[in-house]
């Protein structure tokens, strides 16, 4: 099974048309990568289906808005890869789950 | 359908909140001047319009979906297939079903039909925005009544 870095790499690969070797756990999506907030919009998708969950992005912009977070806590590829998986250990907690 | 004012929908025939789906009536007008261009001998709704009608339909749903809190804005569209030519005068039945619903977007897809016919389907996505102006707001409710929206639908739950 492929670890959730290389999944959300081979989504951002296929929805933005970039080069999937050049997307690393390092990349920043925005300041690398370029990708722009209609694109996220598409990739945001492809990453709530294939997880099954509900990106906060949000509360994730509100956060850098009012200078609680930082982009590279949620827009580097390997931290957004952590973040992914808290909302699925998260979801797989939740009663009923 | 009132080509002039963009406003595609006349009418709203059934909104189900529970399996988030709404299905709409359009009538094409019989006669417009876009049809003398598209096309002299052959008129037919343009695919844009189609489109446009489609994603009409699904702001319906969503502001259903969302109690007219946040207004719906158009942000993409793929899949967009035009099956069937739609000649002026045709009643156009459009059904939208949310896809899903992430957060501060939404995506749809819908299907429009003339009788039975399939003719243009897509999938949409949506960004969901706070009214960016009162007038707007008031505009969308005042549109709602025109066309039969069951504003108690969204309030009854």
């Amino acid at each position: 099974m492929s670890s959730t870095f290389d999944q959300i790499a081979n989504i951002i690969a296929e929805t933005c048309d970039i080069p999937r070797d050049t997307i690393k756990p390092e990349s920043h999506a925005i300041d690398d990568l370029g990708i722009d907030s209609l694109d996220f919009l598409d990739i945001a998708f492809a990453i709530d289906k294939a997880f099954g969950i509900k990106m906060p992005l949000e509360k994730w912009t509100q956060e850098v808005n009012d200078g609680k977070a930082t982009t590279e806590q949620y827009f580097v590829l390997q931290n957004l890869a952590d973040r992914i998986d808290e909302l699925v250990a998260a979801k797989n907690a939740a009663p009923g789950a | 359908m009132d080509l002039d004012y963009f406003k595609l929908i006349d009418r709203v025939v059934d909104l189900n909140l529970d399996e988030k789906r709404i299905t709409v009536e359009a009538q094409v007008p019989a006669a417009h001047t876009i049809f003398e261009g598209h096309f002299p001998g052959f008129p037919t709704m343009p695919g844009v319009l189609l489109t446009e009608a489609m994603a009409q339909s699904s702001g319906w749903l969503l502001l259903g979906l969302l109690k007219f809190e946040r207004m719906p804005f158009l942000a993409i569209v793929k899949e967009a297939k035009m099956r069937g030519f739609v000649s002026p005068g045709s009643l156009l039945t459009i059904e939208a079903k949310l896809e899903h619903e992430g957060s501060g977007f939404a995506v749809t897809k819908a299907k429009g039909r003339v009788g039975k016919e399939l003719k243009c389907s897509a999938e949409i996505t949506f960004g969901l925005t706070p009214f960016p102006d009162p007038t707007m707001r008031v505009h969308m409710d005042a549109m709602a009544n025109k066309i039969g929206f069951p504003l108690q639908a969204i309030t009854n739950d």
